[in-house]
């Protein structure tokens, strides 16, 4: 509903749209409600990383469970509710929070050249509400409350699955009706902030770029979390009806979702009559499968950026890059029922969807064989924001092989609601999409906080991360091809209670508690360097988008009152003949002129600095371009790049 | 009468300035100190541009969770079982055509932003059939919970109830909209240059006049 509680607000708020406010002096005003769509990003970006660490905790106590049930650490229905706890929050306050709610609006401003959000009100609006979806999401811990059997949530899922949801009897112990309805509050409140959020995001970069940033100058990013955008505004508006239905269910006695004579804990119901579970997961799942594009698509941008930025190279196929996360977004609309090939569902119908699924495939490798492209041949530069790229990269392919077999609607019948379907969506979704958090934090750590990490920390945290996911999560289609259940407490098949099956599980918690303990590392690298870390330059990275073109941490409106304009692309490094191995956006447009013809309009590949840490802009660079014409492209291509080419 | 076709089709600040940006963002970036008129028309172009992109935007999350409720409406009523259909009162046409009356004063109203008291006027008249149909559409559901229909006393009802009751609180923001820019045209603060408001508001209300009569057909046809 507040999608158009913007239009009311959309005319009071124009009269600070597009406007410089003046920075705020206060603690309060400036760190806590602010408008500044900087100080909002880290508002999110903090709001995920407590979240992230709050979902990882729920992980590990169930893992440990799953591997060492006898110790009796949860009952089945506590194991339930951590899970859908656990999922829930990594869905939606980690993955869907992050990406595009914490660097997007930290820089994508930056990045077209605008001094803000087109509606810096609402940017906060959007945030408060995210922070009330999760203090409400966390409610539910503790609304269960019962003196015998504490229930710590609800227990349907994180999908809420009809009638589990709505009958309260549905769900195993005395937990009553408040944590089920406190998730679906939370979650209508989270659609909401989404929605506001979408809006802004797409106002701004349609309406906001500054002058020579047309659409294809845009670094893929912004495309990135332009189309995120559009994703949300198309899918939160279903999951806030299907919530509303879900709750006028629970509480108001209508049967849109729960079938007649249902026969729960001894007792037919007979508050309802004659709905249909099916209408729920339609509902459900025509938000549920653009929510995985909405979590993965902001890493691919960012995979993209930063495999440009440190193999030194143009991104290969800037075009196909940005039309397959088009083409990507669109087909996400049409594939949710692959999740529901085992709900009953026509065979014809099916079919549909199976191809449907695979035809995502197409853009899918487009995406990978651009960022092979891009990597082929390059001298890459393994600071640790590449390291996360890279890893990005490799869980994306990983994990979407196991898509490949599950998108088959005949081989579903045998992958459905095992642990291979468990793996599949952690390893691609989740991961994934958490490695390209990892890069975004690491890569604009220094321009949000003034100040570098730790490089031996981040690798020691990378590898360690790297080396345990695949832990975790690679055993897991093992497990499911065995045919273990998922949402199972325990082993309660005898056939699953074999050694190989409990030691399987006893792996995959060792690397969950891996993965676990590399996250302190992170977490020490953070909030040390935040306070001790070296002081950043303004362009750490050598990278070319506008974000690093200014002060590190940028000034309050970004630019200091000064209208940047674009002259480049997004990805110009190793031009030759330029002075330097990259060219910024902003940098003057006859930055080439100068340089003579010998070479061809190949990008070279170079290898300068590639241990030079943090290294700063030579300030005399473009003037030497100009006098020696022969050796101007000397700088940017070294000898060995010739022996890379030939 | 081409006038006031004029002032509709074309606002009466030109807004020429490139959709690719090439133009877009360069003037008045950073003219926030020097306050000439110059600088506060090339902002004022600026919010109305943004102010129309996502007023247009906006529309499309509301279509889908307006589509959302049609489509589970659609499927429900397939289930058949227990349906009964469901007889829309003869009330919701006489609503239907006072909302229609509030988006025809609501344009009268756009076409004299340069004649203050005709503007206000029918901007007032505007939100007072906004007022009215909600009103009506109160009338209505008390008049059917009378008869016994109530949200839960049978699938079709739960529908009904849900898609007008939702709709009807998507137009209370519009009224709210509405009785704003009325409250800006008493004060004088809706003109020709200074239409942003009116125009937001417009788009807004327009569709949820057309938003209604697709929902008014949907129930009353398909049942």
């Amino acid at each position: 509903m507040s999608d158009s509680a913007h239009a009311a607000e959309a005319h009071t708020e124009t009269a600070h749209a597009v406007h410089r406010h003046p920075a705020p002096t206060g603690f309060i005003a400036k760190y806590v409600f602010s408008v500044d769509h900087k100080v909002i990003g880290k508002q999110y970006w903090f709001l995920a990383l407590f979240a992230s660490f709050m979902g990882m905790a729920l992980s590990l106590w169930f893992r440990w469970h799953l591997a060492y049930p006898e110790q009796g650490l949860l009952t089945p229905e506590g194991y339930l509710a951590i899970l859908t706890m656990h999922g829930t929050i990594m869905v939606f306050m980690v993955l869907t929070t992050a990406p595009q709610g914490g660097f997007g609006n930290y820089a994508l401003p930056i990045q077209i050249g605008a001094e803000d959000m087109a509606f810096p009100r609402l940017n906060m609006l959007s945030f408060w509400l995210t922070l009330l979806s999760l203090i409400i999401l966390l409610a539910a811990f503790f609304v269960g409350y019962d003196a015998k059997n504490w229930v710590p949530g609800p227990g349907s899922g994180w999908t809420g699955y009809a009638p589990l949801s709505v009958v309260e009897k549905a769900q195993a112990g005395k937990s009553g009706a408040w944590p089920q309805t406190m998730w679906v509050l939370s979650i209508a409140v989270f659609c909401l902030a989404s929605l506001i959020a979408s809006i802004n995001f797409i106002v701004t970069t349609l309406d906001l770029r500054c002058k020579g940033m047309t659409l294809m100058r845009m670094p893929l990013t912004v495309w990135a979390w332009f189309v995120t955008a559009i994703i949300s505004l198309l899918a939160f508006g279903v999951l806030l009806a299907g919530g509303l239905l879900l709750l006028l269910d629970r509480h108001l006695g209508t049967s849109f979702f729960v079938p007649g004579n249902l026969f729960i804990d001894n007792r037919v119901v007979t508050e309802h009559t004659g709905g249909s579970p099916l209408l729920w997961q339609h509902l459900f799942w025509f938000f549920g499968h653009p929510e995985v594009y909405i979590a993965i698509l902001p890493g691919m941008g960012l995979a993209s950026h930063l495999l440009a930025n440190f193999a030194r190279k143009p991104i290969f196929g800037y075009a196909a890059m940005v039309y397959a996360i088009f083409a990507i977004a669109l087909l996400g609309f049409f594939v949710w029922g692959h999740h529901m090939f085992q709900s009953g569902m026509h065979p014809m119908t099916a079919v549909v969807f199976s191809v449907l699924t695979m035809i995502i495939g197409v853009p899918s490798a487009i995406k990978t064989f651009n960022w092979l492209g891009t990597l082929w041949n390059s001298k890459i530069r393994f600071d640790s924001p590449m390291l996360y790229a890279l890893g990005f990269v490799s869980l994306f392919v990983t994990g979407g092989l196991g898509g490949i077999f599950l998108g088959q609607n005949a081989a579903d019948v045998y992958f459905h609601d095992t642990y291979f379907v468990v793996g599949h969506f952690h390893m691609i979704m989740g991961v994934a999409a958490i490695f390209g958090i990892f890069a975004g934090s690491v890569y604009w750590f220094p321009k949000m906080f003034g100040r570098m990490m730790n490089e031996r920390m981040s690798q020691i945290h990378f590898f360690a991360t790297f080396i345990g996911v695949y832990l975790i999560f690679v055993p897991m289609h093992f497990v499911g091809l065995d045919g273990h259940p998922r949402r199972y407490a325990g082993f309660e098949f005898a056939f699953l209670k074999t050694p190989e099956m409990i030691a399987w599980h006893k792996v995959m918690t060792h690397g969950a508690i891996m993965t676990a303990v590399a996250q302190l590392v992170l977490l020490v690298n953070i909030f040390y360097s935040l306070f001790n870390g070296p002081k950043a330059p303004a362009n750490p990275w050598e990278a070319t988008s506008l974000e690093w073109g200014i002060p590190s941490p940028p000034p309050h409106d970004n630019f200091a009152g000064v209208i940047p304009v674009v002259n480049h692309g997004p990805y110009e490094y190793s031009v030759p003949g330029a002075p330097r191995d990259f060219i910024m956006q902003t940098d003057a447009p006859d930055i080439l002129r100068h340089s003579s013809s010998q070479t061809a309009h190949i990008p070279v590949p170079t290898n300068t600095s590639a241990s030079e840490k943090f290294p700063t802009l030579p300030p005399e660079s473009s003037s030497d371009a100009g006098g020696s014409s022969g050796a101007a492209g000397g700088g940017s291509a070294p000898s060995d790049s010739g022996s890379t080419h030939a | 009468m081409p006038d006031a076709a004029q002032t509709l089709d074309a606002p009466a600040i030109p807004l020429t300035y490139a959709r690719k940006g090439g133009e877009g963002g360069g003037r008045g970036f950073g003219g926030g100190g020097d306050g000439d008129g110059d600088a506060g028309d090339e902002r004022r172009r600026r919010n109305h541009r943004a102010a129309m992109t996502a007023i247009w935007f906006t529309l499309a999350p509301v279509s889908m969770f307006f589509m959302a409720f049609a489509s589970a409406y659609v499927v429900r009523e397939s289930l058949g079982g227990d349906w009964q259909p469901l007889v829309l009162p003869p009330l919701m046409w006489v609503n239907t055509a006072i909302l229609l009356g509030s988006s025809a004063a609501l344009e009268l109203a756009r076409r004299r932003l340069d004649d203050a008291q005709g503007l206000q006027r029918w901007l007032f008249a505007a939100t007072l059939l906004g007022v009215g149909f909600l009103a009506g559409q109160t009338v209505a559901w008390m008049g059917l919970a009378a008869r016994g229909v109530y949200l839960a006393s049978n699938p079709s009802h739960s529908f009904f109830y849900v898609i007008t009751v939702a709709h009807a609180l998507h137009l209370l923001i519009g009224v709210v909209a509405l009785g704003y820019v009325t409250w800006l045209g008493a004060r004088g603060r809706v003109s020709p240059a200074r239409r942003t408001a009116v125009d937001v508001t417009a788009v807004y209300w327009h569709f949820m006049d057309g938003l209604w009569i697709f929902l008014f057909l949907l129930l009353s046809v398909w049942r």
